[in-house]
This record gives C-alpha cells, sequence and structure tokens, in this order.
C-alpha cells in the first residue's frame, strides 16, 4: 500500500507539467497571502467591495467585466451589498444600450457590467484564472500547492511593478514592469496610491489597493467560489464516512476467507 | 458464461420462470455479477471500476452541460461562462466534468501498465486487450474534441496543431484536414463537428466496454501470478476463486471510495489546477499562445511527437531513403501513432511463456524504467521544445521504442523465470495463511 501510495504521489506530480507550462520569460510574481487561499478560505466581504470601488474609479475607464451581470454584486459569497445598494450602483455608473428604447438607458443590476473601451484592454472577468502566477520548480507545479493558484498573485504584482522607465516602439509607449512577460507593457501604470478613498478606512497606498482589486477580479473569475469549496467539503465528507463503512464491510466479508496475514 | 466451472442461475419462483423463458436477462445479470474470481487479486485491480464509473460519471455530466452549453465559435466561451455563474449547481457539474476526464485518464494509464506488468495482454485475453486499446484510442480523440469546446485559447490553438498533424500525411493531408475541419482552418464547422463526435464517441466506449468485459469474462480475469484457474472441476476452481459478488464488489467500491476523496478534493478546493491558465482566454485566431501545450494525459505522446526533429539521423536516413516523402514533420506524426501501436501489438511482441512480471527477474527492471520513461516523457512535454528538453525526449522516445520492439522480444529467449506457485489457492495461502490457521 505504502509502495502504491509512493507511485500515485510521483504519478500525481508529474501530471501537474501541463498546468505548468505558462509564459516563457516570465516576470517576477510575489507571493501574497490572500483571505480566499486554502480549502477554508473566504473571500473577504469588505475587500471585495473596496476592490469594486478601485475597479469602478480606475480600471473600468478602459476595461470591461462583460462575463459578470451587475445583480451578483449583491449575492452571497461576493461583495454581498444590499439589492438597494447594487440598483444604486448600476444607475450611478453604467450606461446600457436598450434595443426596445433603441437608446442608452441606465444600467439596471440585470444588466451586465460593460465590455472594454480599448480594443488592446483586455477583459476583466476572469483575468485571475487566466494569467498563471506559480508554476515552477522545473515546470513540476509544485509551488501552486503552497502558494495559491497565482492569478490574484500576478495581478498585484503587475500593479505594484513598475520601476518608472519607459520608451518608445512603433509609436506606442511602453512601460517597464517587473512582472509582465518580456519586461514591457503597453498599460501606464494605473496605480500609483491614493487613487481611491475606501469608505471603511483602509489603508490606501499602491500595494492594498492592488491586493484590493486583485481579490475583487478573483471573486469575478470564480463567483461561487465559496459554495463550491462548501460542496467540495461535504463531498469529501460523505465520501469518506462511506469509505470507512466499505473498508469495515470488506474486511469482515474477507475475514473468514483470509487467514492471519503472513508477510 | 466464462470457461470456468461454476454455480449458474437457477430460476426459482414462477414470474423467475416465467421471465427467463422468454428472455433470460436475468440470468445474465446473474452470472455476470457471480462470475469467479481470482481471489489473488492485489489493489492494481480495482482500477476497473474506477474507468466504468469515470464514464458514467462523465457521460451524466456531459449531458447536463449539453443543455446549457452553445456549440457556436461566438457564443460558445461566454455559454461556459453562463453554466459556471447562472445555471444552479453549473460551476460544479462543469468541474466535475472538467476533473473527471484527468480521473478517467489517470486511471487508464495505471489499468494499461498494471497489465503490461502482470501480462494481462497474453494469451488468450489478446482480443480483451485490443479491444481496450481501441477504447483509449476513442478516449483520447474524445477527450481532445471535448477540450476544444469551451472555445479557449488553449482549445482553439491545440485543435489547430493537431489537426495538422493529418496535414503531414504526403499527398492526401491537406485535404483530409480540410475534410476533418470542416474547412480551411478551425472554425465554426470545426466546433460544431467536434461537439458532435463528442457526444457521439462517449457511447461508442460504452459499447466497447461491454465487448471489453465480455471477453475477459469468458477467459476469466488474470491474477497476480498470471497462474490460470484451475477448471479441472467446480471444486477445484472453487478453491482457487470467489465469486465476484459481494468479495470484489465491496473490495473495489472501497477503493474507489478512497479514489474519490482525493478527486473530490482536488473538484472542490483546486479545480483548475490540472488545467491550462489560457483556456480562461477566448479562443482568438489572431493571437498565438507562447506555447501550445496538449492537456496533461496527451504530454507523453506529444513528447515523443515532437521528439524527431529534422537533425536526428533516423529522420534524415528515412526522408533520404523515401525521396523526402517522409519528413521530419510526418515521421514525428508516425512516431505518436507508432508508440500506441507498439504497446497494441505487445501480446504479440512479447516472446515470454510466463504470464506476471513477477516471476520476470530481468524484465521487472526493464519495465521499471519504462514507467520513469512514462513519466520523464510527461514531463518533457510539458517543456519547451528546445535542448536540453528536446533531446531528453528523444532519449525517452527511443527507450519507448525499443522497450516494445527489441527489450520484450528478447527478454523471452534470454531471462530464466523463477518460480511461480502451482495455484492461485497456494499464492493466496503463502499470504494469508490458511483460515484455519
Amino acid at each position: 500500500m505504502l509502495k502504491k501510495l509512493a507511485i500515485s504521489a510521483v504519478a500525481a506530480l508529474s501530471l501537474s507539467a501541463g498546468a505548468a507550462m505558462a509564459a516563457g520569460g516570465a516576470g517576477h510574481i510575489e507571493d501574497v497571502d490572500f483571505s480566499f487561499e486554502g480549502p477554508f478560505g473566504k473571500f473577504d466581504q469588505n475587500q471585495l467591495q473596496r476592490g469594486l470601488k478601485v475597479y469602478t474609479e480606475v480600471c473600468s475607464a478602459c476595461h470591461g467585466l462583460r462575463y459578470v451581470p451587475i445583480r451578483t454584486l449583491s449575492d452571497e459569497g461576493g461583495p454581498h451589498f444590499t439589492e438597494a445598494q447594487v440598483r444604486q450602483y448600476a444607475a450611478d455608473n453604467f450606461e446600457t444600450f436598450d434595443a426596445e428604447l433603441d437608446d442608452t438607458r441606465p444600467a439596471k443590476p440585470a444588466d451586465f457590467f460593460p465590455q472594454s473601451n480599448l480594443d488592446n484592454a483586455p477583459d476583466l472577468s476572469l483575468m485571475a484564472k487566466a494569467r498563471a502566477g506559480f508554476h515552477g520548480p522545473e515546470g513540476t507545479g509544485i509551488n501552486q500547492f503552497f502558494k495559491g493558484i497565482g492569478g490574484p498573485e500576478y495581478i498585484v504584482s503587475l500593479l505594484t511593478g513598475y520601476t518608472g522607465k519607459s520608451k518608445e516602439e512603433a509609436g506606442t509607449t511602453l512601460y517597464e514592469n517587473t512582472a509582465f512577460p518580456g519586461g514591457w507593457i503597453s498599460m501606464a501604470p494605473p496605480l500609483e496610491g491614493g487613487d481611491v478613498d475606501f469608505d471603511d478606512g483602509h489603508s490606501n497606498d499602491l500595494h492594498h489597493e492592488a491586493e484590493d482589486i486583485a481579490a475583487f477580479l478573483m471573486w469575478t473569475a470564480e463567483p461561487k467560489m465559496m459554495a463550491r469549496q462548501q460542496a467540495g467539503f461535504i463531498g469529501v465528507l460523505i465520501l469518506l464516512i462511506t469509505t470507512i463503512l466499505l473498508y469495515l464491510t470488506n474486511k469482515r466479508i474477507w475475514a473468514p476467507i483470509k487467514g492471519k496475514k503472513k508477510a | 458464461m466464462s470457461g470456468i466451472p461454476h454455480d449458474t442461475y437457477e430460476p426459482k419462483t414462477g414470474a423467475e420462470k416465467w421471465i427467463h423463458h422468454r428472455l433470460p436477462i436475468v440470468g445474465l445479470l446473474y452470472d455476470t455479477l457471480m462470475i469467479p474470481t481470482p481471489k489473488n487479486l492485489n489493489w492494481w485491480w480495482i482500477w476497473g471500476i474506477v474507468l466504468a464509473f469515470c464514464l458514467a460519471l462523465q457521460i451524466v455530466t456531459g449531458i447536463v452541460l449539453v443543455m446549457h452549453y452553445t456549440p457556436h465559435v461566438d457564443l460558445a466561451f461566454a455559454s461556459i461562462e453562463h453554466i459556471m455563474r447562472d445555471v444552479n449547481g453549473g460551476h460544479m457539474i462543469r468541474y466535475l466534468h472538467m476533473n473527471g476526464a484527468s480521473l478517467f485518464f489517470f486511471a487508464v494509464y495505471i489499468h494499461i501498465f498494471r497489465g503490461l506488468f502482470y501480462g494481462s495482454y497474453k494469451a488468450p485475453r489478446e482480443i480483451t486487450w485490443i479491444v481496450g486499446m481501441i477504447i483509449y484510442l476513442l478516449m483520447m480523440a474524445t477527450g481532445f474534441m471535448g477540450y476544444v469546446l469551451p472555445w479557449g485559447q488553449m482549445s482553439f490553438w491545440g485543435a489547430t496543431v493537431i489537426t495538422g498533424l493529418f496535414g503531414a500525411i504526403p499527398f492526401i493531408g491537406e485535404s483530409l484536414q480540410t475534410f476533418l475541419l470542416g474547412g480551411p482552418a478551425v472554425d465554426n464547422a470545426t466546433l460544431n463537428r467536434f461537439f458532435s463526435l463528442h457526444y457521439l464517441l462517449p457511447f461508442v466506449i460504452a459499447g466497447l466496454v461491454v465487448v471489453h468485459i465480455w471477453a475477459f469474462h469468458h477467459t476469466g480475469n488474470n491474477n497476480p501470478t498470471g497462474v490460470d484457474v484451475r477448471t479441472g472441476s467446480k471444486e477445484e476452481a472453487k478453491k482457487d476463486t470467489l465469486p465476484f459478488w459481494p468479495y470484489f464488489v465491496i473490495k473495489d467500491l472501497f477503493a474507489l471510495g478512497v479514489v474519490l476523496v482525493v478527486f473530490f478534493a482536488i473538484v472542490g478546493f483546486m479545480p483548475n489546477y490540472l488545467g491550462h491558465p489560457d483556456n480562461y482566454l477566448e479562443a482568438n485566431p489572431l493571437v498565438t499562445p507562447a506555447h501550445i501545450v496538449p492537456e496533461w494525459y496527451f504530454l507523453p505522446f506529444y513528447a515523443i511527437l515532437r521528439a524527431f526533429t529534422g537533425d536526428v539521423w533516423v529522420v534524415m536516413f528515412t526522408s533520404w531513403i523515401t525521396g523526402g516523402i517522409i519528413d521530419a514533420k510526418f515521421f514525428g506524426v508516425l512516431a505518436m501513432f507508432g508508440a500506441i501501436a507498439v504497446m497494441a501489438l505487445t501480446p504479440w511482441l512479447d516472446t515470454s511463456s510466463v504470464r506476471s512480471g513477477r516471476f520476470r527477474p530481468m524484465f521487472k527492471w526493464w519495465y521499471r524504467l519504462l514507467i520513469v520513461d512514462f513519466i520523464v516523457l510527461m514531463w518533457a512535454g510539458a517543456m519547451p521544445a528546445e535542448p536540453p528538453y528536446s533531446t531528453i525526449s528523444l532519449i525517452g522516445a527511443t527507450y519507448w521504442f525499443a522497450y516494445f520492439l527489441v527489450i520484450l522480444p528478447l527478454l523471452g529467449v534470454i531471462e530464466t523465470p523463477t518460480k511461480a506457485p502451482e495455484t492461485i489457492e497456494d499464492d493466496f495461502n503463502d499470504h494469508y495463511g490458511k483460515p484455519a490457521e
């Protein structure tokens, strides 16, 4: 049995090799301790609310969240605003084209967040799952076990990774960034610290803002994370009990067949 | 049903007799469930039931996913997000299906390597083995096409690369590729036919699984000693075997439970660990990912595909002798499919008269090396196609072929096997002692 476990472990490690492949020349990704990491991790409701504010006041100028319905802002396991707050937020911040009116109107909770305003600004709905972050060492993917999935960490590292240098290439200004693969990114530094005033009085220095928006984007990418972990936990528990019962049944059935184990 | 003498179903009540006379279905189920099974089967024999479970899981979750999925290049990616966000329980069903594919392949690899060690492919089980290999090929086709359906970046580029392999076939390649794709490039027609086939093939697999089980129920299970069950009389056979129910059903279910605990932990706590981040970006024909990597379960064969580049002498020689018809690309394709073909031909490549690797002292070591080779190839397949990984892939690929084409045929001649126990009963009692003791 032990030998089998050892073999399975080796095999399991090698499986992760597929996940391990990410863009070459990847930059430096720092590890951040997020509240939602690990099997018992939870989204921090206040942090998600702060992250939404950063998105609304800064990122949304260029980037969309096209897969996220605005109504989900009131979901449990998310920012968990009241429905009235969400209605207010939608109407205050976004306009939607309504085919029935043949005109734009203030957004309602049933609408989705808008798409990106700029062609080269990627949609952020799934960004936290679309970036690898950690994948080493040597393509084995073991790091993910200890540091977390890496996408949110990538976002923090990118937002805080600007060195201040820039260059012009073929008419585009590129900014040096220690996290971006290749080292030069066309997005100007979006945050510098103090960009947003948080209602809960939380510090708004660059690193905290970056962490908050990264956590918010993890939620937009995986809004059902907490429900999933709970389902996983219940599943594991039920299976564990069933397995123990089956083990005892198995032992009992075989007892008259087997004598005392020799080797 | 099986060649092992055993008690068969006798209808007792009036109703049973009435049904049995018209359709002996209860008898078929009874005889299938009560089949005499060698009592010394070890824990490597549990993966069959895991595989049956996987097939059922994939079909059930897949049917539910289809209810909400839209196979269209403009809508597919968004419909997956709809499943993940709006469908009740949709995120769990999709993650079960996604990781279910990984469990399926994990189980099938152990199942195949178990067969390779204990000689389960040897006479009289060649047909079981061949049918199994066909199932494995269909699984790969199904898995590959299923990975295309979410229409992410890796879906699109994986489809482009893999269908491009068929384009490497001389003369007919380009027409064949166009035929497979339904057009000059991966597009809506491709997505639709992959969707159609991804739904169809699992049912073909289910049919072949029945044939697979039928075949080994006819020959009887192999076992860790490779010694045949005594079939002289019912009493003799009973000393070597136990009925499948309840002894092996409960044992297998217990093992399945252990496997599922781990599986559920992965689905619940790290469902994207085995996936590729790029597949959360919608497919974009204008942007090529930095590295195109298939799912982990294709990596060993992907490594073999990429191992044979134009500067390897075998490739240069083949190209020269065929007047350039077999170029490096086509050679790679042949090698990849050949790697599976040699595995399918094992029953005729292995010349040893001893079935189980347990009694083959030299074979044991070559076999262990093959497992290491498989894992190394899997790792090399995920790395970029550049030194030193390309060299490692080439060495790994060479050993893979050497094992099946040179080592297995030779070992049968030069190896002196150790002594196997006379009967399965002896093996079992050696291990556990007689119940009376």
